[in-house]
């Protein structure tokens, strides 16, 4: 197991040395150089040879890259070209919002097509069951952007249901702990600021929330509409076992299988959607701010994201892979 | 009184745009307890289908309708309420299947695979159970119980995956177990092996057996009564030694004379029946058999035969049965 | 054994082969395609995708010569009034209003019809070439080049990981940003995103092909092995390639919408695009909401019209449900 895990982790590194690579490249190969993202197109052929020298542009590339891969291996990203800060002091100070939102996306697809699924591959050629399948259909062509502004403009403006933007109400003078708002409010036991949060976290959860569950509930359905007809099935109920125990043990356990899978492909999508989703709520996550870099060209920090995002998502496809060999026991490495 | 009574059993399954397929065309027959009777017949003539009509186990869709009567010690299973036709499976009648493999639920271990028709049925619990499961996978030949209860069955070889649902099967010791080719997907020493283990089961526990094949050799072995199915009909039953004796359908017959045998002249040709299975007359236009039966006459067509039983208890759906000399072998072909 | 056959009584055996492994389980030699074509037919899914998708190519193919107006005059820019959020709503003349630059909305979304499609369409095809060449010579390699070829897949598919590694709207804005905004570059970011599927799904069928009884039959009789490659397992990939191709379609006009929002999509906003078209009425979903509602809603249809068409095929095609 742990020569599985370790094996694992040594394929990702040709993966993770090529994108760093193409992610050299790539910097070096924008359109005008960095030096433009920084002066635009004014200044003097002087200024921009100064700011060349300056970004150790003018060394032999080998040079270039050795120092990119030793900064990148001390974590430093660079500085943001429009905030002038440290990329990684501006991606800690942002993330956990990102993830608070991913986590409360992941919880409603999880928690709503799960059992959705289920019931319409059980209840096959209802209502329901076309329901679900129509609305996941649609719930893949509707572009999130545009859902997070319905929702916005709805429930939010003209309702005034929720909140329309932000983390969490300024005038709610919240403690800081880990910057996650939510837990925070939970640690210093200021209830008020963990619901606040909570609150502001439902219209961009839901409208993020919208293309994963779509598919979760495709799968689910599929899934169990697929082990229902499965001999073992008949076994169980050959034995006259209850319909409880059938649906948890027999058919629950072998549909989850391909969900499981899936979750680590949808986290993928999830930090895409991320990025629309904050920008519409204005959510002060990595989301909104890259959109913002992306506008303003920040390249520094586009390279950066691009970089955190391939590391986080082919870390979580490992973990599911590791996670199938506990959930399926044929795959177990002997 | 029989321990199962099966009478005009009939199942149809509809489909839209399709016609009806009379899937279990009538079928009458009898299970006395203690005793093994077979179900034979090739593939497509319904007698899984007949099964799974006992057992309550085919999928429930708009376009499955089944009628007739199937006598369980006097309570007719095809009228119970799910609830309670729940109770009667696993506990008072059980089965087994063709493709171990499959029939068995790959992610959970074979011991709780066990265990769970005990805690349904016997209201066994924890250790108690366990060692009861230890106990079945014991009698019915699998070495080593203790460790195989924590296995899984893709680490198990065939033969034994069958031992473990059979295990399953006995376990509350019903009163009716029908075998649905539990050997087909076997090797043939295993074959063996799994039909020796009934026999065993079923002489211990005095359990009536009703096994489904379409292999003679394994119905001349164990059944004691056996009923020759063809188009979803009873079309013969007898005792065994009759049947195999004097057979009086020509479909038997056919079957009978298509074995090769080891005695038969070098370059001897084999004898299958003529046609297929898909050469079938629908039972109301006649004798469904009669396109591949060289003893057709007129009466044949029109009306489908009756069944017409002999003192002896030998029944037999033909109006031009071969004529039976009582010397073992049966005249006209 | 193949030396002593003739080539004539090798392609005589070939074809017999062809033939049974065809009639295999048919009573009337049906084709897969007649049979997936016959299931489609009667599946109200697909119908409706079908509908949809023909009202969509006909708006897009044959619309642009019937605009009432000219889709990037801006003809009625005196009549807005921005500062009490007035644009003019649908009337006789602007049968979806005007624009916040004072353009004809109708015109516009017929114009952009054709846009979106093209952009769709083509995005969609760079990922099918490349990918498919790709996956294609990745699982042709690996299943009937030894040891070699498998050393020539590890190495492809380890490119398509790399591109895997991103999500699919991060890829696209990597390779949009560093291209810069244009329409060339939203195609070519979308059609990227889509590169591994196809060389995934084209490995894959080569792979499980190579292992086949009938591609062993074949060339145990002698025929040449890039002969096998494309007589014989290329034919059968093609149902799932069109099949995803059409899925591809619909997310391709979703993900251009998103790159367009981005500020990635081609700034000239003279040629009506469906996403450009979204993207920039975000501003004024207050007084004009249906400057964004129209175009999203077109995007939303023909988007279902694809996949539509796309699941009903799947489920038409597939081998598992022949009777």
């Amino acid at each position: 197991m742990f020569r599985f895990i370790v094996r694992r982790l040594l394929q990702l590194v040709p993966t993770l040395f090529g994108l760093s690579l193409l992610l050299f490249i790539w910097l070096h190969r924008l359109p005008g150089g960095p030096e433009s993202a920084i002066l635009g197109e004014r200044g003097t052929p002087e200024m921009r040879a100064a700011i060349r020298r300056n970004l150790g542009l003018d060394e032999p590339i080998l040079i270039q890259y050795g120092r990119f891969m030793k900064r990148l291996l001390q974590f430093d990203l660079g500085t943001s070209i429009s905030t002038k800060r440290e990329v990684t002091t501006e991606f800690l100070q942002r993330f956990p919002g990102t993830v608070e939102l991913t986590a409360a996306a992941m919880l409603i697809a999880i928690g709503v097509g799960i059992p959705l699924g289920y019931l319409a591959a059980r209840r096959r050629g209802t209502l329901l069951d076309h329901g679900s399948v129509a609305g996941s259909l649609i719930g893949i062509c509707v572009p999130v952007f545009f859902l997070a502004y319905v929702l916005k403009a709805i429930f939010a403006v003209n309702l005034g249901w929720f909140p329309s933007s932000g983390r969490q109400d300024p005038r709610i003078d919240a403690t800081r702990v880990t910057n996650f708002f939510v837990l925070d409010g939970l640690l210093t036991r200021e209830w008020d600021a963990s619901l606040n949060a909570l609150w502001h976290l439902v219209l961009p959860g839901l409208a993020l929330a919208s293309i994963p569950l779509a598919i979760i509930v495709r799968i689910t359905r599929a899934s169990v509409l697929e082990v229902l007809g499965e001999d073992f099935v008949r076994t169980a109920q050959a034995k006259g076992l209850t319909g409880r125990v059938i649906r948890r043990r027999h058919v629950l356990r072998n549909a989850m299988l391909p969900v499981a899978t899936s979750i680590g492909l949808l986290t993928g999508g999830l930090l895409s959607g991320a990025v629309l989703t904050e920008t519409v709520f204005a959510f002060g996550g990595i989301g909104a701010f890259v959109a913002d870099a992306i506008s303003q060209r920040d390249y520094p920090v586009l390279q950066g994201f691009i970089l955190i995002i391939a590391l986080v998502y082919v870390l979580v496809n490992l973990l599911v892979d590791i996670s199938y060999t506990f959930i399926d026991p044929r795959v177990r490495v002997r | 009184m029989a321990l199962l009574d099966v009478d005009e059993l009939a199942v149809t399954f509809a489909r839209r745009g399709q016609r009806t397929v009379h899937a279990v065309d009538g079928v009458s027959f009898s299970v006395d307890a203690g005793e093994v009777t077979g179900l034979v017949g090739e593939s497509g003539c319904g007698k899984s289908v007949t099964s799974l009509a006992i057992m309550g186990l085919l999928p429930a869709g708009k376009g499955v309708r089944v009628q007739g009567k199937a006598a369980f010690d006097g309570t007719d299973l095809l009228q119970l309420d799910p609830r309670a036709m729940r109770d009667v499976r696993g506990r008072d009648v059980a089965m087994i299947f063709q493709d171990p493999l499959s029939s068995l639920n790959p992610v959970v271990p074979i011991g709780v695979q066990v265990t769970e028709v005990l805690v349904r049925h016997r209201g066994m619990r924890g250790e108690a159970a366990r060692l009861e499961a230890e106990h079945l996978l014991d009698r019915v030949g699998i070495p080593d119980p203790t460790r195989r209860l924590k296995e899984y069955p893709h680490q198990l070889s065939g033969g034994m995956r069958q031992r473990a649902l059979i295990a399953m099967a006995v376990a509350c010791q019903p009163r009716l177990l029908i075998a649905d080719e539990p050997t087909t997907a076997l090797d043939v020493t295993i074959q063996a092996q799994i039909l020796e283990l009934l026999k065993d089961l079923v002489r211990e526990s005095g359990t009536a057996l009703v096994m489904i094949t379409h292999d003679l050799g394994v119905v001349a072995g164990m059944c004691d009564t056996i009923n020759v199915l063809y188009g979803g009909r009873v079309v013969e039953t007898a005792r065994r030694r009759p049947l195999f004796a004097a057979p009086r359908h020509p479909y038997t017959v056919g079957l009978l004379g298509s074995i090769p045998r080891l005695d038969a002249g070098h370059g001897q040709r084999l004898r299958p029946i003529p046609g297929s299975v898909r050469d079938l007359l629908p039972w109301p236009d006649g004798c469904a058999f009669a396109p591949r039966c060289a003893r057709q006459v007129d009466a044949c067509l029109g009306t489908a035969p009756q069944l017409l039983r002999e003192p002896d208890g030998h029944a037999f759906r033909c109006v031009n049965p071969p004529e039976t000399d009582h010397t073992g072998e049966a005249a006209g072909e | 054994m193949s030396d002593l056959l003739s080539p004539g009584r090798k392609k005589a055996k070939l074809d017999r082969l062809a033939e049974l492994s065809a009639a295999h389980d048919d009573e009337r030699g049906v084709s897969l395609w007649q049979e997936a074509f016959r299931r489609l037919r009667r599946n109200p899914a697909a119908i409706v995708g079908t509908v949809i998708l023909g009202v969509f190519l006909l708006v897009a193919l044959v619309g642009p010569f019937l605009v009432p107006y000219d889709p990037a005059a801006q003809l009625w820019k005196d009549e807005i009034r921005e500062a009490q959020a007035f644009y003019p709503g649908p009337r006789a003349e602007n049968w979806f209003g005007v624009d916040h630059l004072g353009r004809d909305e109708f015109s516009r979304m017929i114009v952009g019809a054709r846009q979106t499609l093209l952009v769709g369409v083509v995005a969609t095809l760079i990922g099918l070439t490349v990918g498919t060449l790709i996956g294609g010579l990745a699982g042709a390699a690996a299943g009937l080049g030894g040891r070699w070829g498998r050393w020539v897949d590890t190495v492809l598919m380890r490119i398509v990981d790399m591109l895997l590694a991103l999500p699919s709207l991060l890829l696209a804005i990597s390779i949009a940003a560093l291209l810069g905004a244009s329409l060339t570059t939203v195609m070519i970011a979308v059609g990227m995103v889509s590169v591994p599927i196809f060389a995934r799904l084209l490995r894959g069928s080569m792979l499980a092909q190579s292992n086949s009884d009938y591609v062993l039959a074949a060339t145990s009789l002698g025929v040449r092995r890039s002969k096998v490659a494309l007589t014989h397992i290329l034919p059968n990939s093609l149902a799932p390639v069109i099949v995803q191709s059409t899925l591809t379609l619909a997310t391709a006009i979703i993900e251009v919408a998103a790159l367009s929002f981005l500020g990635l999509g081609n700034p000239d906003a003279s040629i009506p695009e469906w996403g450009v078209m979204l993207a920039d009425a975000q501003r004024y979903l207050d007084a004009a909401p249906r400057l964004a509602i129209l175009p999203a809603l077109g995007i939303i249809i023909t988007a279902l019209g694809f996949t539509l068409l796309g699941e009903a095929m799947r489920e038409a095609l597939d081998p598992k449900l022949r009777k």
